[in-house]
């Protein structure tokens, strides 16, 4: 291999946005880690690591509907409880040992939740608007109360005994895994065409865009991610029940993907952590926490909205960028001189 | 033989009847016009040929097949594209991502290589453009940007609603004459117009439409003497 094509792929491998992922979740790792093994983090906040991947991976699949393909769901809680009581019935009822089927039932919640996410979406993805929102959010109500009269899922009382599985080290793997494969689809030749039906309709259909099928593969993998965070959610708390997947969830996932920004997967990350961790850092404000939290939220809301913040932000980012591309060319420039060391 | 056969087309929107009773042949290399005044039904028309929208009665042939009941995406992939009105663009893409979308159906990478050339000569800007976000063009460079948008998916016949629309005199000529260009290249036209006297300029038959019927038809060159047409649509 001559020089060139060396430096030609440390140069592709540094602009590789899944290396980066990759990367940054290595980081986020080892950090959580120490901090934990240091004792700096106390045990109050480390319960609080796995919700906020969880409500990570909630914010990035939603923002495919929301923030992609432009359409407004408010049923993504459904999607959620669906996929957590399959995976945690099948953890409770399976004998295998926990890496072989916490995986599994990861994939069983997906699943689950993603035939729900086809069931509901080949009529309601006719709907535009308003009315989407009403059939999904009628949607979540109504697998609510499903589950709260069924006897399998324990009904109100819920489901108990569920086995402790998620740690941050198993979030953090599927939140990887959920922001690597939304972003290479989103930047494939598909998304190409999920995105296009958000800018104008009439102009995809016209260069030839299967409408109805695009929009149900954008739904329906983000019903699968959901069904998945569901699974991670129960195997924390080690119990379900119905309530907690109400339209408050719903709200609560698309008050983080507005707040990070539509077609943002970066800023629905952060957003997801921000919205979390917040009213827990409040917490100590005991009857004003939740005014405070409204009022921040709308405080950031505005902050987004200015163009002088705006402005200011795309700076930082812009340094930020210019930053890692420099230490790019740093490790590239590193990796030639060793190979003529070699020579 | 005509390429693309339009019968007896009845289309409407509820209770309104937009389209009553259409018939027109576009043959392959010719450029037809069909002029109207706003509200004649001409989009409507090319909506329905394109699939957008689903006609009451009538039927519809490219090529001697029937299309009236296809689905909009298939109907491209037969060699029809759509340039439609109002620079319908898509406003957060690329520039370069809003050309490859236009060949979406097509699967030849080398190909599509080979029309993305095409579509940045017969448009430059373009290609100087190609790393913008598409919503930050002019209206004229948006307009190109449709069309090459449309080319790309290598037409037997392009169906263009409006091209002048909204566009300044010299954009208008511009576009003009690279839709002459684009079908001394083999592609057949047909176009949409309410500035008649620049379609009937480039055009080798016209159909004039007022409110849902044809009511004239014939060579371009015969309309724009004709003294009807110069009254109503030519301003003379």
């Amino acid at each position: 291999m001559s020089k060139k094509k060396v430096a030609e792929k440390v140069k592709s491998a540094v602009k590789n946005k899944n290396l980066h992922t990759l990367l940054i979740t290595v980081i986020a790792y080892v950090v959580i880690t120490a901090l934990i093994s240091e004792g700096v983090l106390s045990r109050h906040y480390q319960s609080l690591l796995v919700p906020v991947g969880i409500n990570i991976i909630l914010a990035v699949s939603l923002n495919l509907t929301v923030g992609f393909l432009g359409e407004l769901t408010l049923g993504h809680a459904g999607f959620m409880s669906v996929g957590a009581y399959a995976g945690c019935l099948f953890t409770t009822y399976s004998e295998l040992p926990k890496w072989v089927e916490f995986p599994i039932a990861l994939v069983i919640g997906g699943l689950v939740a993603a035939i729900f996410g086809i069931i509901i979406g080949i009529p309601a993805l006719r709907l535009k608007g308003d009315y989407l929102a009403i059939v999904t959010l009628a949607f979540g109500e109504i697998i609510r109360s499903v589950i709260n009269d069924m006897e399998i899922t324990g009904g109100a009382g819920g489901l108990k005994g569920i086995s402790k599985y998620s740690d941050y080290t198993i979030v953090l793997i599927v939140i990887f895994l959920t922001i690597v494969i939304i972003r290479n689809l989103v930047k494939s030749k598909h998304g190409r065409a999920i995105c296009s039906i958000r800018d104008n309709v009439i102009a995809a259909e016209s260069v030839g865009v299967n409408i109805v099928f695009y929009k149900l593969l954008a739904f329906v993998l983000a019903a699968f991610f959901a069904g998945a965070a569901g699974v991670l959610y129960g195997h924390n708390l080690g119990i379900l029940k119905p309530g907690t997947f109400d339209f408050n969830k719903s709200i609560e996932i698309l008050v983080i993907v507005v707040l990070g920004g539509m077609g943002n997967i970066t800023g629905s990350v952060i957003a997801a952590v921000l919205v979390t961790v917040l009213p827990e850092v409040l917490r100590e404000l005991a009857d004003y926490r939740m005014l405070i939290y409204s009022i921040v939220l709308i405080a950031m809301m505005l902050f987004n909205a200015s163009p002088k913040f705006r402005a200011a932000k795309n700076l930082v980012t812009s340094k930020i960028k210019s930053g890692i591309s420099f230490a790019g060319v740093k490790i590239k420039s590193l990796f030639i001189g060793k190979r003529k060391g070699t020579r | 033989m005509a390429l693309l056969k339009v019968e007896n087309l009845m289309v409407s929107y509820g209770m309104i009847q937009a389209i009553n009773g259409v018939s027109f042949e576009v043959n392959k290399g010719e450029i037809i016009a069909i002029l109207g005044a706003n509200g004649a039904g001409k989009t409507t028309i090319l909506h329905t040929v394109t699939g957008l929208l689903s006609a009451k009665s009538g039927k519809i042939f490219l090529a001697d097949k029937e299309i009236t009941k296809t689905p909009a995406h298939k109907i491209v992939e037969m060699g029809m594209a759509h340039v439609p009105e109002g620079r319908r663009i898509f406003q957060e893409l690329t520039v370069y991502e809003n050309i490859m979308l236009g060949a979406f159906t097509r699967k030849d990478k080398a190909e599509i290589a080979q029309s993305l050339e095409q579509v940045y000569s017969h448009f430059p800007r373009l290609k100087e453009r190609s790393r913008q976000i598409a919503g930050t063009l002019s209206g004229g460079e948006q307009q190109m940007l449709a069309m090459g948008r449309a080319l790309m998916s290598k037409p037997t016949i392009m169906l263009m609603d409006e091209p002048s629309m909204g566009l300044s005199p010299l954009y208008v000529t511009e576009i003009f004459n690279i839709i002459k260009e684009i079908n001394q290249q083999g592609t057949t036209v047909l176009l949409v117009e309410q500035n008649a006297k620049k379609a009937l300029s480039i055009a080798d038959r016209a159909y004039v439409l007022e409110t849902g019927r044809i009511v004239l038809d014939g060579k371009a060159s015969d309309l724009m003497n004709d003294d009807g047409i110069k009254k109503a649509y030519l301003g003379e």
